[in-house]
């Protein structure tokens, strides 16, 4: 181990004093998502500490004609402008789209691929569904925070279809193929990747729209945003980007046009509008209330369902049998003992199988019956707090065990059970962020795409702890009330 | 006359431990007995037997002709007939915290008897009306005094008609002019046909009320008989030990 360091401090040190010029420079950190995949950047399957696709080629043709030594950072796909404003890496690159708000907050680069947004159908669908405008209605699915969910919203109003994101290029086209939704708009890159990958849809021949693909970078970095231009334009000329393309399988006709273009009109002037933030608030306000909207519904649906198993389960495991007991308790124990998370997973992609549950029933059972396990403890331990005299006078009085249970047990443990259930509800209002995962865009997850195509989180992040802390609030208050008036029993 | 409760040679214990040794009561329709014992005599395990809430190990207890089995307290589906004919007071009296008093008293009525709502709510106020507790109808328990709940819980045990009253130590959390009070309300059910067998270890209250004593030692019955013999001429050290200590102990 020593002997290694030593010997890569000489190398450096020789390679220092016979090409000064390359150390004098710091490494080239730049950040992507190797999640996202090929072709942009995904991990190399024999070294999977590297990573290999055309963003990766880009940054070391970048990386070489500054002098500097390429060093990649990943991070979440839509984290990458909020990391290089912090600077956490010099250049954001992984297939980022291009847009208004980007350009507003950060400095961008030319758009080095132009891509097509492509609509892609189930093969029976293919003569229906042609265009947007056939799917009115119907559900679209598409990757949250791109501008092809911007375009869906956009057109949501205005008949358009129902707009559903994904956090993950890869379930929009399974959930396409199963019948979920009924078409996915996604770029020509990541469609015709996945009709590779898995096939059995069909995509659209003529493009919805074009959107291109940029380097960002943070916005006092405006230097090296030129120069990292200048690299780009020159290998457009010297045919090493249409090189990387085409080993990718991602050149075509479009691109070289594209090329040329860019290469004749070299300062292409965009300015974004300066009301552009004011105006995202008020198209973004009527989303958060009526994501919050689905995020209440959501909630209050899981603690009925949580509540009501609950209740049996707690009843099952104090008055039941060993044979009814066990079950229950390996019910209450799997649930407590695994995350949520993967619970929404299961219940969502891993039954798709045997059941295809709707986004929002599944959300709604995978949360009430998550819930249930922690409802059926409250229940169980004030069930067994009420005193045994309280039973035996119900029993002296002739009711049987049932009926004590429903006029004497139940209503006095409900009293003791009261404010840790409120406590539950409250939590489970927040926890409810995390249904996200399978297609249900509900509060934090619109505060999240807002966030993402305006490149702040100030904003979206203050309205949202707001809506959340009016919703949790009066629960937290009515807890302490029920608290207080019950303390004396 | 048949007896109301009719128990023989009755055997119980806690664990290892013998609380009962062959205990041989009986009580009559009208008549109260007072079942007096100091802390430990096992009193209570007597009472919790009779009302099958404890087992006991062998003997035998009939209560207005239903024949209790020793061994395990049977299922609540096997006891319905027992359930009517036996009313308790618990020591700590055991209401229903979260019910009124009224709801108290009628839940029997509506929901084991199947009354209707209207005829338990009457029954249950000329009961209360008699205990003298009918303006604290729509209390809850919490806002009762030791009195007021003493009655209610009577009042509670009494609303079924049951043949035979059992109270745990009734006078433990009284004053004494309540204690005098409760004797007369109890003199009047007995004069009504009940049989009550009052667990006490409060002599004076003995004294006043009861028809007969039976005094409790080391879980067997040593004397038995009118008040006046046992309590002011008995010769039994078991008996005498009883007058000395304290009239009435905290309650437990």
């Amino acid at each position: 181990m020593y002997l290694r360091l030593l010997a890569a401090l000489v190398l450096v040190l020789a390679s220092g004093s016979c090409a000064r010029a390359r150390t004098a420079h710091a490494p080239l950190r730049w950040g992507g998502d190797a999640e996202g995949g090929a072709p942009f950047v995904e991990a190399d399957a024999a070294d999977p500490s590297k990573v290999r696709g055309f963003d990766v080629e880009i940054a070391s043709m970048i990386g070489q004609d500054l002098h500097r030594a390429p060093v990649f950072v990943q991070v979440a796909w839509a984290s990458i402008e909020a990391s290089v404003e912090r600077g956490d890496f010099s250049i954001g690159m992984s297939g980022v789209e291009d847009r208004p708000e980007l350009r507003e907050r950060h400095a961008v680069s030319i758009p080095y691929f132009e891509f097509r947004e492509v609509l892609a159908v189930r093969f029976a669908d293919s003569a229906r569904y042609r265009t947007l405008k056939d799917l009115s209605g119907k559900r679209v699915a598409t990757l949250g925070g791109t501008g092809a969910y911007q375009m869906l919203l956009d057109l949501q109003p205005h008949d358009g279809p129902l707009p559903t994101s994904y956090d993950d290029d890869v379930h929009p086209y399974s959930d396409l193929v199963s019948g979920r939704v009924d078409a996915v708009l996604l770029d020509n890159i990541i469609a015709e990747r996945s009709l590779r990958r898995s096939g059995g849809f069909y995509i659209q021949p003529a493009p919805v729209a074009t959107g291109h693909y940029v380097a960002v970078l943070a916005r006092a970095d405006s230097a090296l945003r030129d120069s990292v231009n200048e690299i780009l334009r020159a290998r457009m000329r010297d045919g090493s980007l249409e090189k990387s393309f085409r080993a990718w399988h991602v050149w075509d006709d479009g691109q070289a046009q594209y090329f040329a273009r860019v290469l004749a009109d070299s300062t292409r002037a965009r300015t974004a509008g300066a009301a552009a933030s004011v105006r995202t608030v008020r198209s973004y306000l009527p989303a958060l209330l009526r994501a919050a909207g689905i995020t209440l519904l959501l909630s209050c649906l899981a603690m009925l369902l949580a509540v009501a198993v609950g209740i049996a389960v707690a009843a099952g495991r104090v008055y039941g049998s060993p044979l009814v007991r066990a079950p229950l308790t390996l019910y209450v124990e799997v649930i407590r003992g695994t995350p949520v998370l993967l619970q929404l997973f299961v219940l969502y992609y891993g039954l798709s199988g045997f059941i295809r549950l709707p986004a929002f029933i599944a959300a709604v059972l995978g949360l009430g019956l998550n819930y249930a396990a922690y409802e059926s403890e409250i229940y169980r331990a004030a069930l067994q707090a009420i005193p045994r005299s309280q039973l035996e006078a119900g029993r002296t009085l002739g009711l049987s065990e049932a009926q004590i249970l429903r006029l004497v047990r139940g209503p006095q443990a409900l009293r003791l059970a009261l404010a840790p259930m409120t406590n539950d509800f409250v939590a489970l209002l927040k926890d409810s962020s995390l249904v996200s995962v399978i297609t249900v865009v509900e509060l934090t997850k619109q505060t999240a795409i807002y966030a993402t195509n305006i490149g702040s989180w100030v904003v979206p992040g203050l309205l949202c702890s707001a809506i959340y802390l009016a919703m949790s609030l009066p629960l937290s208050r009515l807890a302490r009330r029920l608290e207080r008036r019950w303390s004396s029993i | 006359m048949t007896q109301a409760l009719d128990v023989r040679d009755v055997h119980a214990s806690r664990g290892s431990q013998p609380v009962l040794r062959g205990v041989t009561i009986d009580v009559a329709p009208g008549e109260i007995c007072a079942l007096m014992g100091t802390s430990g005599a096992g009193k209570t395990t007597m009472l919790r037997a009779i009302a099958a809430l404890g087992p006991f190990d062998s003997g035998s207890i009939v209560v207005d002709g239903f024949a209790l089995a020793p061994g395990q307290v049977p299922p609540e589906s096997r006891l319905r007939v027992l359930r009517r004919s036996v009313g308790m007071v618990f020591q700590s009296q055991s209401l229903f915290e979260h019910l009124t008093v009224m709801d108290n008293v009628t839940l029997a009525l509506v929901h084991a008897l199947g009354w209707t709502r209207e005829r338990a709510e009457s029954e249950a106020m000329a009961l209360l009306t008699t205990l003298g507790v009918s303006h604290r109808a729509g209390a809850f328990p919490r806002q009762l005094s030791g009195g007021e709940a003493q009655r209610v819980a009577i009042a509670r045990a009494l609303a079924p008609d049951p043949t035979l009253l059992l109270l745990d130590e009734p006078t433990s959390a009284l004053d004494p002019a309540r204690r005098g009070s409760l004797g007369e309300v109890l003199r009047a059910l007995a004069a009504e046909g009940h049989a009550l067998l009052i667990s006490t270890h409060d002599v004076d209250f003995a004294e006043a009320f009861a028809d007969r004593v039976a005094v409790l030692a080391k879980g067997v019955v040593v004397e038995e008989g009118s008040p006046r013999d046992i309590l002011s001429e008995s010769t039994h050290a078991d008996v005498r030990a009883l007058l000395r200590s304290p009239s009435s102990e905290p309650a437990r």
